[in-house]
């Protein structure tokens, strides 16, 4: 099939395991976790490079794929079931020379380059799945153009104590990086890489190719591509961005980056249609506000039926909320029910649960002598609570109980 | 089980129009707004796909704009297919489209239901919110060998407001055996929910013979006049089904939605009603909101007091405001401190701070879309 040229392709990695999700990614990949009252992480990314004009998008799986391979399915729910371009899903495979997992995020790319070489693209975007944020590439990509660059690194200032938890670059008056450090212990600056790079492709791909080669090489792009980009001395520019950006690698960072969309000061609005985030709509009718019902702070899906009282919260699709249950601080996902009386404080709740009446999961910190003790509860999917149980802060409940 | 891929669906757009002068001036009764998401035609709609109907006409006449608008190629009913799914039919050739009933709505398309393959004929109007399983009526409709099969419901039938219904006189073997069309009578009665299963040759016969008559009433000029010369059967729909036939019907339909068990009947999930999707965030209720008995969409920001209301996708309701008894269309913004009770707004509509409006639950206060009070 011929293929049309396409200026720049995007490649998603989103075969994470999010293993610091615990039961939430037990059946699921991180980019598939539900997010948002309505989303999955990997809506952010794809709408990103929808709203950006980008129509070619790689999604590269390999963790738990099931979810994820049937969530994207054709692209449509993101307008990107297209004639030329469109979404790909792009698991590992087997080939002539043997079958390998993806070994790194190089690896992935380096594996799935006839991918890439079919739209002849003079630019390539790699993305991560497991990040929270609006971001327009295509003024990316314009920045990129401009300097020239071999490669664009999209930075975020962090705070200095936090740097070193991430790939930290040092940037000159003009936005070009002179270092790179991967989770530097003495960060020598505070430009964290968001995971967004734009590469021109004929380039990268011969690092990809060399560092395949290269035998001791961990295949990373942080840790191999981007230092060797230096050492040969490509131009590698920092693209500064600062807007709203989470990672959501954490129980307390899924539970947090859902609680700010529920603070007006917080620079992330889902309600701004002119950069809508995309996903695939459960077929619902609207949600039910009851008579006994007291709903405050909080975003309501579709098909939920409510009738307790409800403040701080983020609830998903089809949740049933009984006669006086109470829930405060929580993040419910799809189709679960809380049955009369129950109490879920401060926890995250999975899809497919039953919270058995009177049940009490999670505890507010006031309430708690050593805050060690304390965080967010978790409740995996498809887990029924038995009535009266209660789960005490920080669990993380996998099983029926 | 009556092989359903044989059997083509026509779903007539504009057919009571008249019973909703104000909701219909800009707009078919197919795409009139109900229940905080859907528009009319996606209840036959969403029915015959749910039952296995493959092709499946929307026979349009004037004011369609909005209903294309929401069709699009048919992808969110599952009907962008490669062979069927869903064909717009709007008025074709040299007629004008201002066809005056079924017959001669028909007759325009015939081509077209001549080409399709097909044994069978679903006709349905859009007027008739309800969960139905088309297919035991379409065996229903071959195992009593019937000409002509007309959908049931008991409800209320009010002399002199509900104008376009009809009644049916049915026998204890199902026999319909006599047709009173705008009767001078009330009360429980027979209606006809408007869903007719043909044969299809049957039906070709009939188009053609109205043609050469000018005849052009399904109800008047078949069922009424040649009711003695064809066997005419009534299959009664025993769920709950909303028919709307006035703006007090269409009213407290909305509001009956609260209902929790017509819920879950209307809107089964094994049988789901389908939709346009907007990609709208989740509502969102503020730090002083308070809804009770009410049905909210997607995309609505509510910061205000709403009781026993029905929002479409992206009302906003502003700090203060007390909404009540209220049917507010997609994207109706309410200011701050006002006060309304028993109103209608269409779509896009602005109802400045502070502003009071009220009607009764006789006659609730319709507000023209894009309009700003």
């Amino acid at each position: 099939m011929k293929h049309v040229k396409k200026e720049c392709v995007a490649m998603l990695l989103a075969g994470g395991q999010g293993s610091r999700l615990y039961a939430l990614t037990k059946d699921m990949a991180k980019p598939a976790v539900p997010y948002g009252g309505k989303y999955r992480i990997i809506d952010f990314p794809l709408s990103n490079c929808v709203n950006s004009g980008i129509d070619t998008v790689g999604v590269l799986t390999q963790y738990q794929p099931l979810v994820l391979n049937e969530y994207i399915g054709n692209g449509h729910p993101w307008g990107l079931d297209r004639v030329h371009g469109g979404v790909h899903v792009l698991p590992p495979y087997e080939s002539s020379s043997g079958k390998s997992w993806y070994e790194g995020t190089a690896n992935a790319i380096y594996q799935n380059i006839s991918f890439v070489d079919r739209y002849n693209p003079e630019y390539v975007a790699v993305l991560s799945g497991d990040h929270i944020y609006k971001m327009d590439y295509s003024a990316m990509l314009d920045f990129h153009k401009k300097h020239n660059a071999d490669a664009t690194i999209a930075v975020l200032e962090v705070p200095w104590e936090e740097a070193p938890r991430f790939g930290i670059m040092s940037a000159d008056e003009n936005d070009v990086i002179y270092e790179f450090a991967e989770k530097p212990k003495e960060p020598k600056s505070n430009l964290a890489s968001m995971g967004v790079y734009i590469f021109s492709w004929q380039n990268l791909k011969k690092h990809l190719i060399a560092n395949e080669n290269d035998e001791g090489a961990s295949k990373d792009f942080g840790k191999n591509i981007i230092p060797a980009m230096l050492k040969e001395g490509n131009k590698l520019v920092a693209y500064h961005f600062d807007g709203y950006w989470k990672d959501v690698g954490t129980i307390d960072s899924l539970w947090e980056a859902n609680m700010d969309l529920l603070d007006p000061n917080v620079p992330l609005d889902l309600h701004d249609n002119s950069w809508r985030i995309f996903s695939r709509n459960p077929v619902m009718p609207p949600h039910y506000a009851g008579t006994q019902s007291k709903i405050q702070n909080s975003m309501i899906c579709e098909g939920c039926d409510i009738e307790g009282l409800i403040d701080f919260s983020v609830l998903f699709s089809g949740v049933t909320i009984e006669p006086g249950a109470i829930v405060r601080d929580s993040i419910i996902m799809p189709n679960t029910v809380i049955k009369k009386g129950a109490v879920v404080e401060y926890a995250i709740i999975g899809e497919d649960c039953v919270i058995g009446e009177n049940a009490h999961i999670g505890e507010r910190p006031e309430a708690i002598e050593d805050k060690d003790t304390w965080g967010v509860a978790v409740i995996g999917h498809q887990v029924t609570v038995s009535d009266n149980a209660v789960i005490k802060p920080k669990a993380m409940i996998s099983e029926n109980v | 089980m009556a092989n359903m891929s044989n059997v083509l669906g026509l779903i007539f757009a504009n057919m009571h129009d008249i019973t909703v002068p104000d909701l219909t001036k800009i707009r078919a009764l197919a795409s009139v707004p109900f229940g905080a998401r859907y528009r009319m035609v996606d209840f036959p709609l969403s029915n015959m796909v749910n039952s296995d109907i493959n092709d499946i006409g929307i026979v349009t006449k004037d004011n369609y704009q909005s209903l294309i608008d929401h069709l699009g190629a048919g992808d969110e009913w599952d009907l962008s297919r490669k062979t069927g799914g869903l064909h717009l039919l709007p008025p074709y050739g040299n007629s004008t489209g201002l066809y005056r009933g079924r017959l001669e709505a028909m007759s325009q398309i015939k081509p077209f239901i001549t080409d399709i393959s097909a044994d069978y004929v679903l006709l349905s109007d859009a007027d008739v919110v309800a969960n139905i399983d088309y297919r035991p009526i379409v065996d229903f409709h071959e195992q009593t060998k019937a000409d002509i099969t007309v959908v049931y419901g008991r409800g209320v039938f009010t002399a002199g407001q509900s104008m376009t219904k009809t009644i049916l006189a049915v026998n204890e073997n199902n026999e319909v055996y006599d047709v009173l069309v705008r009767p001078e009578i009330s009360g429980e009665h027979n209606v006809s929910l408007n869903m007719f299963v043909v044969g299809k040759e049957f039906l070709l016969d009939i188009i053609r013979e109205a043609l050469s008559r000018n005849l052009y009433s399904f109800e008047v000029d078949v069922l009424q006049h040649r009711l003695h010369e064809m066997k005419v059967m009534g299959y009664k729909f025993d769920g709950p089904f909303f028919q709307i036939d006035s703006i007090d019907t269409y009213f407290k339909s909305n509001m009956k939605l609260v209902d929790g068990q017509l819920r879950r009947e209307i809107f089964n999930s094994d049988a789901p009603i389908y939709t346009k999707v907007k990609d709208e965030a989740p509502a969102k209720y503020g730090i002083d909101s308070d809804v009770t008995n009410s049905i909210v969409a997607d995309g609505c920001v509510i910061e205000g007091t709403v009781e026993n209301c029905v929002l479409f996708r992206g009302v906003e309701v502003g700090k203060g405001a007390h909404v009540k008894n209220c049917i507010l269309m997609q994207n109706t913004v309410v200011g701050e401190k006002a006060e309304m009770n028993y109103v209608i707004t269409d779509k896009n509509v602005v109802i400045s701070e502070n502003r009071s409006l009220s009607g009764t639950e006789a006659y609730p206060v319709y507000v023209n879309k894009g309009a700003k009070v």
